[in-house]
């Protein structure tokens, strides 16, 4: 449902039909921003069963298959349901402008806007590296750079490398149905330059009974693949999870991650990479969560990628010259975070002791896509920042938004050293609530932890230890530390200080389904029950922190990165990068005019 | 019923590798025999009486949890023997039952399981 009844909508029905108004719901919703050439599924939902001779849809004032170029399916009776829809697949627009879609059953009448945009022909950049902290907000940022960088004179010593670009702007992150996103029609945003719902991927959400029937609309994978292009995605998350699946996926439901093996695989995407192998297995071998007896590890084989499953085996790949297609699968699970993976050795880091950290396998795409001539957009994702932001682990969030720091740091320097034509983008798909109030000192008197915390003044500087090489203090208990609160919250036991022997688990469903904190926590030295702010009762019970509605921040450097400023819609991401690599290219009068000059 | 072979989670695998998991040589010599396993009901996707999913740690972290994508690999899932009494997700368990292993669909849900327990019985610790 949109947020907004379209204005055309009401207008039509309230002024030509004076009739209760159910109308037609078109997709690409009204103010959709095509790129043109890009392929979309065209639906329009009629709200009750129709007369074929009265459906008329026109484009711009003409039929819409003199626009599109093709017929639409009408199916009398969707999903068996006394409803009929119009469904077009695979329809595109190859000349920029403005079109008003409007459709009627005879009885109604609905109108729509689409803007279709060209870009310039010249293409600026060879590649695109989209970075994406998820969950990443502003006090990551800071507390990033207050462990990693170190404060003297009042001045940080340093710039992290993800704030040190020219460019910036602050991204709204809403969807087609809420005012707050999930990781998936977040990435969705990104990845298509549409807008879409919660759990949604590659699709508009619609009234489809099948989570694999909703509109699709093209991903830049599609994209920069029919151009021959290389793509990659690589994470620390299962690799099927929202973010890397928004690369390739079309469906309503992001845990649909059976199908997005397969979409990976259909996708002929290069380079993958992350933990989540059991959706690779067949169901016949110990460990798979497949339902069938597809072998999608051998199907990959057979379609000529190297398998890596672990860091060894990825890096060995990817340096042998041969290697254009890579598939890393280093966890059953996530693959651990820096914290774990660096310093604790909590977590999986026992079951699988030699796993890549998000910054090696970053450079072992580089490596592997810049195999292809054509250039190559790689998604590089830090996806804990997020899932420790959800378990409320500050310490394990923080850690693992310096390792993305890091990684972006050596995306800047192989950018440098191979030609500087590459455009680098660093975000966030949405934000948490997350803030850095001020240090716990255990030396204050007393045992109240809430009284060693200070503010303002009282805050001043923690100490942890200097920052080794990649920018990480190696050791996170210190005596006085960050203080990097929640805002959003289930009821917890807040310890006020670290999780040493593994990630927090705040909250647990007791036998009357109500969310109540943890009590693994409880017999913690100072620990204090926090009385939530969330529900925690029913479907909406909440077991973890939230994600936020703010704005998330984009910096951006290299060869297109002058159109990120100001205030942006996450879906103008896409158009930048589209605008770099020339995927739309229109030879345009301005282009002709530049020539002349 | 009185069952003295308590097997744990550990004690069920020999290994769990990316590319699968191999059960251990007691486990495979207890397949079809009664045992005792301890550990934490995951809360079920949709209500089930009959049905659960045991795991090694509490299942708390899974904000879409709408499906079995994010429950770990190494799940048992029981089959009861009779209606169970609602349980607390955060108190570990007993279950007892007829230990089963290999690539199994339930008819009735789609659901696939690897390692089984069933006509199982619960008990609090």
């Amino acid at each position: 449902m949109l947020f907004k009844p379209s204005f055309l909508t009401l207008a039509v029905c309230a002024a030509v039909l004076s009739v209760p108004c159910a109308a037609q719901t078109i997709f690409p919703l009204t103010r959709a921003d095509i790129l043109a050439g890009s392929h979309f599924d065209f639906k329009v939902e009629f709200a009750s069963v129709v007369d074929a001779a009265q459906v008329k849809v026109t484009i711009n004032g003409q039929d819409y298959t003199k626009v599109l170029g093709k017929s639409a399916e009408l199916i009398a009776r969707e999903d068996g349901k006394e409803v009929s829809s119009l469904m077009l697949h695979d329809a595109s627009i190859s000349k920029p402008g403005q079109y008003t879609v409007t459709a009627t059953d005879g009885k109604t009448s609905t109108s729509v806007i689409w803007s279709v945009y060209g870009t310039t022909a010249k293409r600026v950049a060879k590649n695109v590296i989209l970075f994406i902290g998820d969950g990443f907000s502003i006090g990551h940022r800071t507390a990033a750079r207050i462990l990693s960088k170190g404060i003297e004179g009042g001045k940080y010593t340093a710039k992290l490398a993800l704030d040190d670009m020219p460019y910036m702007a602050l991204l709204s992150t809403q969807g087609t149905d809420s005012i707050i996103t999930d990781s998936a029609n977040a990435a969705h945003a990104y990845t298509t330059g549409h807008k879409s719902c919660v759990n949604a991927l590659g699709v508009y959400c619609s009234r489809a009974a099948s989570t694999l029937d909703h509109p699709k609309v093209e991903t830049i994978t599609e994209i920069a693949k029919r151009r021959g292009m290389a793509v990659g995605t690589v994470t620390n998350s299962e690799i099927e999870d929202a973010t890397p699946a928004a690369m390739v996926a079309h469906t309503r439901r992001r845990s649909d991650y059976n199908d997005i093996v397969k979409m990976f695989y259909d996708s002929k995407i290069d380079v993958m990479m992350g933990g989540g192998s059991p959706n690779f297995l067949p169901k016949s071998t110990p460990g798979s969560k497949r339902s069938d007896d597809v072998d999608y590890i051998e199907r990959f084989k057979q379609a000529d990628y190297k398998i890596a499953i672990t860091k060894s085996e990825m890096l060995a790949a990817a340096d042998d010259a041969k290697t254009t297609k890579l598939l890393g699968l280093y966890n059953t699970g996530n693959v651990d975070g820096a914290l774990d993976l660096k310093f604790l050795k909590k977590g999986s880091v026992s079951r699988f002791p030699d796993q890549p950290d998000v910054p090696e396998e970053m450079r072992a795409a580089l490596q592997v896509l810049s195999r292809n001539k054509n250039g190559f957009v790689l998604m590089v994702e830090s996806a804990r920042i997020d899932k420790y932001s959800h378990s409320m682990d500050a310490e394990r969030a923080i850690y693992d938004t310096i390792m993305f720091d890091s990684a972006v740091r050596q995306a800047k320097e192989w950018a440098k050293a191979h030609g500087d034509n590459t455009l680098i983008l660093v975000t966030a798909d949405h934000g948490h609530a997350v803030s850095v109030i001020g240090t716990v000192n255990d030396d204050e008197p007393g045992t109240e932890m809430r009284n060693k915390v200070g503010t303002y003044a009282e805050a001043g500087f923690p100490n942890y230890p200097a920052p080794d090489a990649e920018g990480y203090p190696n050791k996170v208990d210190v005596s006085r530390r960050l203080r990097l609160t929640f805002g959003a919250y289930p009821d917890y036991y807040d310890t006020f200080r670290p999780f040493m022997d593994g990630e927090f688990v705040p909250t647990l469903r007791n036998a009357d389904g109500v969310m109540v904190a943890n009590e693994k926590y409880k017999n913690i030295p100072g620990a204090v029950l926090r009385e939530g702010n969330l529900p925690n009762k029913g479907a909406r019970g909440a077991n973890s922190g939230v994600h936020s509605g703010d704005d998330v921040v984009l910096t951006a450097m290299g060869p297109g990165a002058d159109k990120v400023h100001g205030q942006m819609e996450n879906t103008d991401l896409f158009r930048v990068m589209a605008e770099a690599l020339a995927l739309a290219p229109q030879a345009k009068v301005a282009d002709a005019k530049v020539q002349k000059k | 019923m009185s069952v003295d072979t308590l097997l744990t989670f550990d004690s069920l695998y020999k290994s769990v590798g990316v590319l699968g998991i191999q059960y251990s040589e007691q486990a495979k010599a207890l397949k079809g025999k009664d045992v005792r396993l301890r550990g934490y009901m995951a809360p079920p996707l949709k209500p089930e009486s009959k049905f659960f999913v045991l795991t090694r740690e509490p299942v708390a972290v899974c904000p879409f949890c709408a499906s079995d994508a994010q429950w770990p690999v190494d799940i048992v899932v029981i089959y009861l023997r009779d209606t169970l009494a609602p349980v607390d997700f955060s108190r570990r368990i007993e279950v007892v039952g007829t230990l089963e292993m290999g690539s199994w669909t339930d008819p009735k849900t789609g659901f696939v399981s690897q390692v089984r327990m069933v006509n199982a019985k619960v008990s609090r610790l």
